[in-house]
């Protein structure tokens, strides 16, 4: 359907093959194609791997992908001066669905990777509470667990695109941004076990401490009353224990909240009555605007949408029938509607949403297109049940100046030249 | 009056004749409720909703916590005893700093730490310790928990309470003969101290 073969001038098809190939006859055909075309006509051989038996069980007692997806791997957008201060994104073009497989699940790390062994691991809960505890990994595995599927962005996610269309692809866009479904126990749980919050501390002037056993110890101050029903200290992600990169083997997650307050390797939850400060909530993760000043604990990740398929890298093969399909989701709640554009923001369509639409997940859109080899770009634009309109870049960059960095989820326009090749242009 | 039976799988089991009279009426009421009790006590199907603990946890004591609960307030809470002046954080800064942080903080690996005033509205803004940071307690709080990158938390309250004055130094924002502690950390008014905005989403973009 998509390659990046070269057009050619194509020669007429024969008649028997019209049907095969009438889609494809109007011209940017290339010859290599048609002989393709041509091998699906002839009759089918046995091939060799149905002429004998193939591997035993077991020969990955923990499963890998064919190898033949060996290029659908995370990867950087650049290169870090400190490897373990980095990040690594999801090549959200290869996926399908809205979970994201764990070893393909975005990375950003403050000081490296931990190897923390789990008979070891401790969290810490205290502060303004009635009974600091402390809690085993086999004590939280006995309290009450919850399954949820959860989004995570980083907020830097498509900082890329602040000056205009950056030409990357859309893993190196947008694919500082995961789904997975997350088990563990409620916050709220664990504030039971300690007796609550002590006197005269309320809930509404409650921030939390989140501390990492990182090298970095990782450090956020949250809101208590915002994130106290919704927030989960997670130890599985899509069914297994957490991986290494994300968090193993004890993370928190806060759903909708910008990916670095999900903090992993959580060694420590503190209740306190006013932020810390932390380096990690002023010296960064802060957007500074057109006037110098900079907006602070601005937490939950906007509604943005992105079509992953076509992107960038594809090239459309032949004229006629292709689904638009990616990604849209919001940090308040579930997305309400996706819209396509293929015209550049004329005309609209309404997308299809796949499957049941879960609050603060992944949702997959599709929407259907014919291409008629003419020029194409293609949007898509999300909005969320808070009534909420995935803005434009112009809007963005009016509100916020180009220097704010974080929270950048405008609508994003791939071109389709009339050679089939998509752009980030 | 209601005849009571219990099934084979011990649920009460409840048959009711017709023309109770009243006082049979309360004391079915009254049987129902202690059946509704004890089921939600004992088959609660979403425990999550229910207030009770589950007495896990281990209490833990300050003591036992010193070592972890390293984070400091803007107001000094958590700073710990010591004290450390410009010079000796300057021979700090250079044993230990410098080669990602550029001698006098001006950045290579790591970040800038120093310059920057006055360009945080200007097309290039350079965001530092001097020109962005709003509490000098961040440094603090920083430096024992993440730096340097190759060994957190090696350095002695006392140097990074140097290291601390002498970024402060670098960026112009205590003199050169400062000692810093637990006292006077917290009131060193930085530049940037109001330059910050809470969120106005929802409602603005």
């Amino acid at each position: 359907m998509m390659n990046s073969r070269k057009p050619q001038p194509d020669p007429p098809p024969s008649r028997g093959r019209r049907r095969l190939l009438g889609g494809l006859a109007a011209g940017g055909l290339a010859a290599s194609q048609v002989a393709a075309a041509a091998e699906l006509l002839r009759p089918l051989d046995v091939a060799p791997w149905s002429r004998t038996p193939g591997a035993p069980t077991l020969e990955h007692p923990y499963g890998v992908p064919s190898p033949r997806e060996a290029n659908v791997v995370r990867r950087s957008a650049r290169a870090w001066p400190l490897p373990g201060a980095a990040s690594s994104m999801t090549p959200l073009a290869d996926l399908h669905g809205t979970l994201t497989p764990n070893g393909l699940v975005y990375e950003r790390h403050h000081g490296g990777v931990p190897d923390i062994d789990p008979e070891q691991h401790r969290l810490a809960l205290h502060g303004l509470v009635r009974a600091p505890k402390l809690f085993t990994m086999d004590d939280l595995l006995r309290l009450p667990s919850e399954s949820r599927i959860h989004f995570l962005e980083c907020s830097g996610n498509t900082g890329s695109e602040w000056n205009g269309p950056s030409g990357l692809p859309v893993q190196l866009t947008h694919g500082l941004l995961s789904c997975c479904e997350w088990t563990g126990v409620r916050l709220s749980t664990l504030l039971e076990e300690t007796g609550g919050l002590s006197n005269p501390l309320k809930p509404e002037s409650g921030w939390l401490l989140a501390e990492g056993a990182d090298a970095a110890a990782m450090t956020r101050s949250l809101p208590l009353e915002r994130i106290l029903d919704s927030a989960l200290v997670v130890y599985a992600q899509n069914g297994e224990r957490l991986r290494p990169e994300n968090g193993y083997p004890l993370r928190l997650i806060v759903p909708g909240f910008e990916g670095n307050t999900n903090v992993k390797w959580l060694r420590r939850l503190k209740v306190v009555d006013a932020p810390l400060q932390t380096r990690e909530e002023t010296s960064k993760y802060t957007s500074l605007l057109a006037n110098g000043s900079a907006r602070q604990f601005a937490f939950e990740m906007d509604a943005k949408s992105v079509i992953t398929r076509p992107s960038p890298g594809h090239r459309l093969s032949t004229h006629g029938y292709y689904p638009i399909t990616g990604l849209a989701w919001s940090g308040r709640g579930t997305i309400r509607k996706v819209e396509v554009s293929t015209d550049s923001g004329a005309t609209w369509q309404l997308a299809r949403l796949d499957g049941p639409v879960a609050d603060r997940a992944l949702t997959r859109f599709q929407a259907d297109w014919r291409w008629n080899g003419g020029p194409a770009a293609l949007l898509s634009r999300a909005t969320d049940s808070t009534g909420y309109v995935q803005p434009t870049r112009a809007e963005l960059v009016a509100a916020r100046g180009l220097n704010s960095q974080y929270h950048y989820n405008a609508i994003q326009q791939w071109r389709v030249g009339e050679n089939g090749e998509v752009r980030n242009a | 009056m209601p005849e009571k039976r219990f099934g084979a799988n011990g649920v009460l089991r409840m048959r009711v004749r017709t023309g109770l009279r009243t006082r049979a009426r309360v004391r079915l009421a009254a049987s129902l409720a202690l059946l509704a009790l004890a089921s939600c006590a004992s088959i609660s199907p979403d425990a999550r909703n229910s207030t009770t603990t589950h007495d896990i946890g281990t209490p833990l004591s300050d003591s036992q916590l010193a070592a972890w609960d390293i984070d400091v307030a803007p107001d000094g809470r958590g700073l710990p005893a010591g004290s450390g002046d410009v010079s000796t954080g300057a021979r700090v800064f250079a044993a230990q700093c410098a080669a990602c942080h550029g001698a006098r903080g001006e950045g290579g690996l790591g970040d800038p730490l120093a310059g920057g005033h006055g360009t945080l509205a200007s097309a290039k803004p350079k965001r530092t310790v001097g020109s962005y940071w709003p509490y000098a307690t961040t440094l603090f709080d920083y430096i024992r928990r993440a730096m340097p990158y190759n060994a957190p938390e090696s350095l002695s309250a006392d140097e990074v309470y140097a290291v601390s004055a002498f970024l402060l130094n670098q960026n112009g924002i205590v003199p050169a003969n400062t000692r810093l502690d637990a006292a006077s950390l917290p009131r060193v008014v930085m530049p940037n101290r109001d330059g910050f905005v809470p969120d106005p989403r929802p409602g603005r973009l």
